[in-house]
């Protein structure tokens, strides 16, 4: 009846929502009865790993191969399935990311798994497996029941409250069998964006839409974000006038943020960009427009301009 | 050039999402269904393809008899048949399930289908179709070229992206920038008319089974900073908001 939790590794460190699903894997482990153990994949130090512990996990099984440097959905799902028989695994749990969905969707295929995507609570057990999921990118739940033997969850970002131990866990060296089709695929560049703080992770975002006026004006955007410790990010026409990169983009058809704290600048809040936020813990809107139908879905709101406004934030924000 | 793709009849961006029969159902009333977005992406990609290579493109949709107008659509911008599996998608493996089944009857290149469907978001079918007929999946794929047998793309990964090669067939999702939204024409809207349509029925069985459906709390009445006391925000989201 034993839990599996599928971690990702990012430059040597286990991903900040990885560790989110360690914690709420241990939770379900607890809620069953049973135990947790953590599969990480790739280059990491054992006291790296060793930190899942601090979030609830006592064992840790280190696939690292050099054939696992990148990201290598079939190779990695095939790595998970020899984890989940080793440990007799019935319930999977990963964080929802674009790997993680398709490791976890291979391993379904494998497994006869049910699958459930963008978990937002704990499970309930008090009669069969319920889990609650977002839908409609954001703007209802469900509440749906696993029926078959294998569960497979991914959770969205703050599906659980964590709180860290400060224990350590045990790293265990796993090396599966690998099949040469596993890498069939073959990844021939990576380019990814300097800034350190990835969106999807990011716990604060600072967001500006065509308010902005020019992709020469966004220093301001990026100021209040370097003074926050927060990702950027942007609405569709800004991407779509290529103002700032694609994976920037969040809202209805690109990224889904449900950070603690969204802070959007000269965004009038169409629907397809509320869909993409609407979890956010805390909205911020500044805009120079009162109508701005954004001001409905915020927490605080300030009518005015950007400009002006972003600077003395950042200001602010140093002061503290 | 032989390429499967997979759409779903999903509510408009825009529409107001509400329940019935004591929150199990969604409210039909009043919405209306359009191409996912995604798979929009997929299907024009998908034609761009067969115009430059030759070659056909299936239409396949898991979905009830009122997704029929999605499916002349498709094949108005471009699609040359379509398959429907008369049922209602509401389970990923089960979902999977159906494409992969009519996949295996064909040789197709490329399953082609948008990144994840706009209503149930799980980004996993492709995935599973992959793993279901033994082949690649990768998604979401934002640029996508032939070579021979060859398929070059561009996957989105946080915070940048990748360049991928790798051998057909392969299963894709997909999203912008792809290939440009393409538009019926008159000629395609009265061609669509009479390109074969195929129903079939489903196989196997659901592995989830939704119980209700619950709506957002209604957000409280956003708390308004006059602009020249635009500092006061820090300490509120810090002391009142905690989230600094």
């Amino acid at each position: 009846m034993s839990v599996i939790i599928f971690t990702e590794i990012d430059n040597g460190a286990l991903k900040k929502s990885s560790l989110e699903a360690v914690y709420y894997g241990v939770e379900v482990a607890k809620m069953k009865g049973s135990t947790a153990t953590v599969l990480a994949i790739g280059e990491a130090s054992e006291a790296e790993l060793a930190k899942a512990g601090s979030f609830g996990a006592t064992k840790v099984l280190h696939a690292n191969d050099a054939r696992l440097a990148t990201g290598n959905i079939q190779a990695y799902s095939d790595v998970l399935a020899s984890a989940v028989a080793q440990e007799g695994s019935e319930v999977v749990i990963l964080a929802k990311s674009s790997l993680g969905d398709a490791v976890a969707a291979r391993l379904a295929g494998k497994l006869k798994a049910s699958i459930v995507s963008n978990v937002t609570e704990l499970p309930d057990l008090s009669g069969g497996f319920k889990v609650t999921r977002s839908i409609y990118t954001g703007k209802a739940f469900a509440t749906v029941e696993m029926k078959s033997d294998k569960k497979i969850i991914a959770i969205k970002k703050n599906a659980v409250s964590v709180v860290e131990s400060g224990a350590s866990a045990s790293v265990e060296s796993f090396s599966p069998a690998l099949k040469d089709s596993d890498f069939a695929v073959k990844v021939t560049g990576t380019h990814k964006a300097s800034s350190s703080i990835s969106l999807p992770e990011a716990d604060l975002v600072v967001s500006a839409g065509r308010g902005l006026k020019g992709p020469e004006n966004w220093g301001i955007v990026e100021d209040l974000a370097n003074a926050l410790g927060a990702a950027t990010a942007c609405s569709k026409p800004v991407s779509d006038l290529d103002w700032r990169p694609h994976h920037e983009h969040v809202g209805q058809t690109g990224i889904k943020v449900s950070p603690n704290l969204y802070i959007a600048a000269g965004i009038s809040g169409a629907i397809q960009h509320l869909a993409g936020v609407n979890s956010s813990k805390v909205i911020v809107v500044i805009n120079k427009d009162p109508e701005a139908p954004f001001f409905k879905a915020a927490d605080y709101g300030i009518v005015g301009d950007v400009f002006d406004i972003l600077p003395r934030l950042t200001k602010a924000v140093k002061a503290l | 050039m032989k390429i499967l793709v997979c759409v779903t009849s999903v509510p408009d961006t825009t529409a107001k999402i509400s329940f019935t029969d004591g929150d199990t159902k969604f409210n039909k009333a009043g919405v209306t269904y359009i191409t996912g977005p995604y798979d929009d992406y997929a299907l024009s990609r998908a034609v761009e393809l067969k115009e430059k290579l030759g070659g056909t493109v299936t239409v396949l949709n898991v979905g009830e008899a009122d997704s029929e107008q999605v499916i002349r659509k498709c094949l108005a911008i471009g699609a040359d048949d379509a398959i429907r599996v008369n049922c209602e998608p509401k389970d990923s493996y089960f979902t999977a399930t159906q494409i992969a089944t009519i996949a295996a009857q064909e040789n197709y290149d490329l399953i082609l289908m948008g990144r994840e469907s706009i209503d149930f978001n799980s980004g996993v079918v492709h995935g599973l179709v992959g793993e279901m007929l033994g082949i690649p999946s990768l998604s979401p794929v934002m640029k996508l070229e032939i070579d021979g047998t060859t398929a070059k793309m561009t996957r989105e990964i946080e915070g940048g992206k990748e360049d991928i090669e790798a051998s057909l067939p392969l299963v894709l999702g997909c999203q912008e920038p792809i290939a440009e939204w393409k538009i019926p024409n008159m000629r395609g809207i009265m061609t669509a008319r009479t390109k074969p349509l195929k129903v079939v029925e489903p196989v196997g069985e659901d592995l989830t089974v939704t119980e209700k459906f619950t709506l957002p709390a209604p957000k409280g009445a956003c708390k308004m900073i006059a602009a020249e006391n635009a500092e006061e925000l820090i300490a509120l989201l810090r002391t009142e908001a905690k989230v600094l």
